[in-house]
């Protein structure tokens, strides 16, 4: 029954290459606020309908987002990090979405979560906006009528990825720059 | 029971307003009378207010758009209910797109208030003596009232999406 | 018992002379928007206020942030794929609103539901109010600092989640059932999902009551927040726990009882003053009334004859597959009711349910047609949150914010 044996899951994430030593580890700068800044998101849950609960359940015991590093939400856009669409957006509502993302200091991620956020859902309407990539570009896309708990985890780890492997300057970046004019926000 | 309600509801009306009362019929389990537009007021204030009749509580109400009745297209729908006694009637008013103005029941039913508003928005009818007649739902810029049967569902202005291909 | 607000409550135009600033016109107020993006508000709802200092003197709401205009899309849905549009309106307790839908539809079709088939819906329902309550009663905790309850009481919400995946495939927007009856029977492990839940949920019930109900910060916060009197929530019409919250009784499923609802036992639990803690504790009894109602319903589906869950109307409910391949009148069934063939008698109907917060009704015209002629939703958040700015008038602006929650606004409903 030793613990050695038993132990299958791998819950230590590995070390980003680098020379070690006694007591110290030399690696990449980058490396190190990548794996800083991705366990450490502070997500604005910008919660306006069903998607909202099932983050509710996803934020509970069973499911818990808090052991993937983000654990506080913060509903104020200018100390957020990852804005999570969850829910409709109608046309509304397009300017408020948009002027929380504009209020978010870089480096910021977006995560569409759900069918409504994504691509307008169920609704083709008059009234509702057909997807929120529409006014402000959008990272991870989350399909789902509400995703289930573990579909959301696994957006947030996607995430997580895309945090790990950008550079830390992203916002010099031409292509970045190239999105941002094209959704006309300086 | 119920037809009972309708006769009795309906006498009481017509010997008040006479002609104003255009119809009574019993649907599934409603009577629903339809009412002239010039008495609709006295007509809800006399429900509301009569010692027997007590239909104090508004339970909804809802716009109606006949586009092929033509002088009657635009209509509203009232359902009242009667709590201590467990009675519930409908009332419906038509009128014509050209003219769609009705009196306010915000006096008589504070409920009315976001009723008559979601009316306004949806349909354009325009309650006089509203205190706040303003769309509710849609959006502040919008130009013309969506759920009229003349208006498509989905966004005229959208391109991404062909109509062939969808069936519209 | 000093748990009395110790500010009277004003009326806007006079001016609080406990706070010495009787100079103070209406003009030099300030104004406060909290905003459509707020972290207290559950859902997306703006309200400009003016205060004075922390005492609010007049509000104005903005609704219709997340309008979908459910009312336009049923126009162009035929009957059944408009059960997915009402799962989206109080999508905390969606079965509720679906079975309320079927029922509307089945009145307009006169269609005879077998009982086995009510006493499921019942079970049903009632597992969705109690899941509603749970997240109204929790967040009031978290809205008064309290985490805890939330956290622990929200588990229990997840065994729901497990029963609805287990008769539906969906944990939050279940879509479940059928004009006719549900779409597939209780399975085995539905049943044992539901004992072990009836086996947990009072024991952890009663732990979050433990934590809030005596309270005495609870209650010092709730008692006298957010008060309406039952002339007033009469006047703004409003139903449900709130309405019953201020002393009303009024309970649908006892006047108008649907789903063989006048068979069960259950007491209607009613408030005094309406106001915060009132509504927490209507909800809660509520939920133990649940209880007792799906116990009776177990006990009342075992003398039914086993494995009906549908009525037996081929022109509305779709066969089941194997028959459909098979038999040629099985097929043309499928046809007509998917195509949108069979014979919908032309008429106008209303029906309510209980939902989480009130009378939900539908009224329904149809012309024969596929898709109904016009569809228009009596939602209960609609109606009663006109009264909010009325009964936040001289409050303080946390209680504002309580008195919101513990109206249990959902956006979707609110809009719709």
């Amino acid at each position: 029954m030793s613990k050695e044996e038993d132990k299958k899951v791998n819950l230590d994430a590995d070390a980003p290459p680098g020379i070690e030593g006694p007591g110290f580890f030399a690696t990449r700068i980058d490396k190190v606020v990548g794996m800083a800044r991705a366990n450490s998101l502070w997500p604005l849950p910008f919660a306006t309908s069903c998607c909202g609960i099932e983050f509710m359940a996803t934020m509970a015991s069973t499911y818990d987002l808090g052991r993937f590093g983000a654990e506080r939400l913060s509903f104020s856009p200018r100390q957020a990090d990852l804005l999570m669409v969850m829910g409709t957006i109608s046309k509304k509502m397009g300017p408020v979405l948009r002027q929380v993302y504009e209020q978010m200091a870089e480096p910021k991620w977006v995560l569409s979560m759900g069918a409504c956020a994504s691509s307008g859902g169920v609704f083709d309407t008059y009234s509702v906006l057909q997807g929120i990539d529409r006014i402000i570009p959008v990272d991870v896309y989350i399909p789902g009528c509400p995703p289930r708990p573990e579909q959301v985890l696994d957006g947030i780890m996607q995430i997580q990825k895309l945090v790990e492997s950008e550079s830390i300057r992203r916002r010099d970046t031409p292509e970045y720059k190239a999105l941002l004019a094209k959704y006309n926000i300086e | 029971m119920e037809n009972t309600l309708l006769t009795t509801v309906g006498d009481k009306l017509k010997a008040k307003f006479g002609d104003a009362i255009i119809s009574a019929e019993q649907h599934y389990d409603f009577p629903v009378y339809v009412i002239r537009r010039d008495a609709i007021y006295a007509v809800l204030q006399f429900l509301k207010e009569d010692e027997e009749l007590a239909f104090t509580f508004l339970t909804t109400m809802c716009g109606l758009h006949y586009p092929d009745n033509k002088g009657q297209e635009l209509g509203v729908m009232y359902q009242l209910h009667n709590l201590p006694k467990n009675l519930r009637i409908r009332l419906k008013t038509f009128f014509p797109v050209s003219d769609p103005t009705l009196p306010t029941i915000t006096t008589l039913f504070p409920t009315a208030n976001w009723m008559e508003r979601q009316e306004f928005d949806f349909y354009g009818i325009i309650f006089k003596g509203h205190p706040n007649l303003k769309r509710i739902l849609n959006m502040d810029e919008m130009t013309y009232h969506p759920m009229r049967k003349e208006y498509p569902l989905e966004d005229g202005t959208r391109e991404d999406k062909d109509d062939k291909m969808f069936g519209r | 018992m000093s748990t009395k607000n110790k500010i009277e409550k004003v009326n806007p135009g006079n001016i609080p002379d406990k706070t010495g600033m009787e100079k103070v016109k209406p003009d030099e107020f300030t104004t406060l928007n909290l905003g459509p993006t707020h972290p207290a508000t559950h859902g997306i709802f703006q309200n400009v206020l003016k205060m004075d200092g922390e005492i609010i003197m007049e509000g104005e709401s903005t609704v219709g942030y997340i309008h979908r205009a459910f009312e336009k899309i049923a126009e162009r849905r035929p009957y059944y794929q408009i059960t997915v549009l009402t799962d989206r309106l109080n999508y905390c307790s969606s079965p509720i609103n679906n079975m309320g839908w079927h029922m509307t539809v089945e009145k307009l079709l006169k269609l005879e539901i077998p009982k086995r088939v009510q006493y499921l819906r019942v079970i049903i329902m009632e597992l969705a109010r109690i899941a509603d309550h749970i997240i109204c009663n929790s967040v009031i905790g978290v809205d008064t600092g309290a985490m805890t309850g939330f956290l622990y009481i929200f588990q229990q919400r997840e065994s729901i989640y497990d029963i609805f995946e287990e008769l539906c495939g969906a944990r939050l927007t279940t879509n479940i059932g059928r004009i006719g009856g549900l779409e597939r029977d209780f399975s085995p492990k539905a049943w044992a999902f539901l004992d072990k839940f009836l086996n947990e949920f009072p024991g952890k019930l009663k732990e979050f009551e433990n934590l809030l109900m005596r309270n005495r910060i609870f209650m010092d916060r709730t008692i006298n927040c957010g008060p309406i009197t039952a002339e007033k929530a009469l006047g703004y019409g409003f139903t449900g726990p709130n309405l019953r919250a201020a002393g009303v009784d009024y309970d649908v499923r006892v006047m108008n009882p649907y789903c063989s609802y006048e068979e069960f036992e259950f007491t209607v639990p009613v408030g005094t003053q309406g106001d915060t803690y009132d509504r927490f504790m209507v909800r809660q009894e509520e939920m133990w009334q649940s209880l007792s109602i799906i116990k009776q319903a177990i006990e009342k589906v075992k003398k039914e004859p086993a494995g009906v869950f549908h009525a037996d109307v081929p022109e509305f409910f779709l066969p089941p597959k194997q028959e459909v391949y098979n038999n040629m009148e099985a097929l043309i069934y499928h046809f007509k009711i998917v195509m949108g063939e069979s014979d919908v008698p032309v008429g106008e109907v209303y029906h309510c349910v209980e939902g989480g917060n009130g009378e939900l009704g539908f009224y329904l015209i149809s012309d024969g047609g596929r898709t109904p002629y016009r569809m228009h939703i009596r939602r209960p958040c609609f109606i009663y949150y006109q009264a909010y700015t009325d009964m936040i008038k001289g409050a303080y602006l946390s209680d504002a914010i309580l008195t919101m929650s513990s109206m249990n606004v959902i956006a979707g409903e609110l809009d719709a």
